[in-house]
């Protein structure tokens, strides 16, 4: 002990022990690195990509021209861009909600039923598929919707193909295949962001307390009404937190749409499109202004519905 | 009451449920293993083990598998230092602004990913920076500090800040106490994040699109290939490759932080 006690220090290390004693700075110098690293590289950029959305491209030479206007933004108002913006608003709602009726009975289950090695195995099967690989699910539904795929494959074994057959004829919704329609890229939606609504209703539902369904049924509740009046409430919050991700993850995805759907465009890819062949960046910041202004409309009305703290 | 049965129902429903999140995968699977390369026809007429020789003759599979995993290191190096700062200083301290530090850590996943790669790509256009690995690695890096912070902040919530001041009062310097105290506590949590941080920066696309230039990770491959398909079975091969590469990572850092915190990877 005595030998690290006299050991001779050097002139960093007493700086560090001499900063340590002064909480406030140490704080500081703590922070320091992480917000240089956030506020410099991503909140600089964002606000200069934001403030491009001010500028706007000339038709002619396809030059950006670095002057105050809002033609950009009218431009954006467009009723085709609008078109845009509406069909992705209303995907990424429907996903929310499909995901929501998938997720409830998977989170329900492990929170309330499963025990030990069950447990574990539920959470094990709802994390892995939430952290491999995107772009390899994305593959998958290709290779089962595709027309020779699996899907077809199987109805047509139950010879159940005609369903299919009329789905496919149905405006709107159907499509030359099930990988080229809306439906198609609803059901990719859904599978890949199912895990980040699934985590955050089971977290929710963990945290009802036992002794508040026992009272409920003390006082006379049918499971049913216990249910309705004392979990689904509860489980709320844990909703909301779900659908903060599958709502923003549908909002700015440009590939789903790309691999596995129609020809119309959604929100990402029209900014992507914008950025990329068009050249227009000024275009393309003020699309992405959208989602970001959804989305801080969004964490708005969760933060009131208690998602935070369901996070 | 825990004691109350499950209805078959629920039980069928959650376990249908995980079925739905599972099969696809099995899917790829299988299909990397088919003799038919034009279609993607279902069930395979044959099957055989060419496809993987033929992707492990292919450099530019070698190359893009190559660009990812340095990427995902320096990446992951990046956001373990960074992240972990940021846990040490939060977990405790109450500050004025605190809130909106945190709000800022989540930001880049909270936001569609699009948003941060094209701020970034015009970032580098407003500066001149060509792409490059070091463009990559910035983005990469932005998106991972949070996943190494929610690992590492629950773990330092729970170290008492007193064994510190005891390591000093006994005559430690601040790389003693870093070294033989902190770390010790941290540790598997900062493993957990950093291989969560690793799988997540291997299999990023969005963001990568944007900052790659004429590079290619392994993902944007994929997503070539996936655009323009040219031989689909050895695609298949790969994709079997990247859930074999990112399933190792996920399961040891369940393993290592399997005890009370689950830090529900919810945020990605």
């Amino acid at each position: 002990m005595s030998d690290l006690a006299l050991r001779r220090r050097g002139p960093l290390s007493s700086l560090i022990d001499a900063v340590y004693r002064h909480p406030r700075l140490f704080l500081a110098l703590l922070l320091a690195p992480p917000l240089l690293w956030l506020g410099v590289i991503y909140l600089g950029s964002l606000f200069a990509l934001l403030a491009q959305s001010f500028f706007s491209l000339d038709d002619f030479s396809g030059v950006i021209v670095r002057e105050f206007t809002l033609s950009t933004w009218t431009q954006l108002m467009a009723p085709a861009n609008l078109d845009v913006i509406i069909r992705t608003v209303l995907m990424s709602a429907l996903v929310t909600i499909a995901d929501a009726i998938m997720a409830f009975p998977i989170a329900y289950y492990a929170a309330r039923y499963a025990r030990g090695l069950m447990k574990a195995a539920f959470y094990l099967l709802v994390m892995m598929p939430l952290w491999s690989s995107y772009l390899v699910k994305v593959y998958a539904w290709k290779l089962i919707l595709a027309r020779e795929g699996i899907d077809t494959w199987v109805l047509d074994k139950l010879g159940l193909k005609f369903l299919l057959d009329w789905y496919l004829s149905l405006p709107v919704i159907g499509g030359p295949s099930l990988s080229a329609s809306y439906t198609g890229t609803f059901i990719v939606f859904c599978y890949v962001w199912l895990p980040y609504m699934i985590l955050p209703i089971q977290a929710a539902l963990e945290r009802v307390p036992g002794n508040l369904i026992e009272a409920s049924a003390d006082l006379g509740a049918s499971p049913r009404d216990t249910f309705r009046h004392v979990i689904l409430p509860l489980a709320f919050p844990g909703v909301v937190a779900g659908s903060i991700f599958t709502f923003s993850l549908t909002l700015g995805d440009y590939i789903i749409p790309q691999i596995v759907g129609g020809s119309q465009y959604y929100l990402g890819q029209a900014v992507y499109a914008q950025q990329g062949t068009a050249g227009n960046i000024p275009l393309a910041a003020a699309f992405s202004v959208v989602p970001i202004l959804i989305m801080g409309v969004y964490l708005t009305f969760a933060r009131k519905l208690g998602a935070f703290d369901a996070l | 009451m825990r004691s109350d049965r499950s209805s078959l129902l629920l039980k069928l429903s959650a376990i249908g449920g995980l079925i739905f999140l599972h099969w696809p995968l099995a899917i790829i699977v299988v299909y990397a293993f088919t003799t038919e390369d034009k279609s993607y026809q279902f069930p395979p007429p044959g099957l055989t083990l060419r496809w993987f020789a033929v992707a492990w003759g292919r450099s530019d599979i070698w190359a893009a598998l190559s660009l990812s995993f340095n990427v995902a290191l320096v990446a992951t190096g990046l956001a373990l230092v960074l992240g972990t700062l940021a846990a040490a200083a939060l977990s405790r301290a109450r500050f004025w602004g605190r809130d909106n530090v945190s709000l800022l850590l989540i930001l880049p996943i909270a936001l569609p990913g699009i948003i941060t790669g094209i701020a970034l790509r015009s970032a580098f256009n407003l500066m001149d920076i060509p792409f490059s690995v070091f463009t990559i690695v910035l983005g990469h890096a932005t998106f991972c500090i949070v996943v190494v912070y929610n690992n590492a902040v629950a773990r330092f919530r729970r170290l008492s800040p007193s064994l510190v001041e005891a390591s000093f009062d006994l005559g430690a310097d601040a790389f003693q106490t870093f070294r033989y105290v902190v770390l010790p506590n941290i540790g598997t949590a900062l493993l957990a994040g950093g291989m969560l941080a690793f799988a997540l920066s291997f299999d990023e696309v969005i963001v990568t699109t944007f900052t790659a230039g004429q590079q290619t990770t392994l993902p944007i491959w994929m997503l070539n290939e996936l655009v323009r398909p040219r031989e689909r079975p050895v695609t298949n091969v790969v994709a079997v490759l990247v859930m074999v590469v990112t399933f190792f990572p996920i399961l040891a850092a369940y393993w290592l932080t399997r005890e009370g915190e689950h830090v529900a990877g919810g945020s990605r």
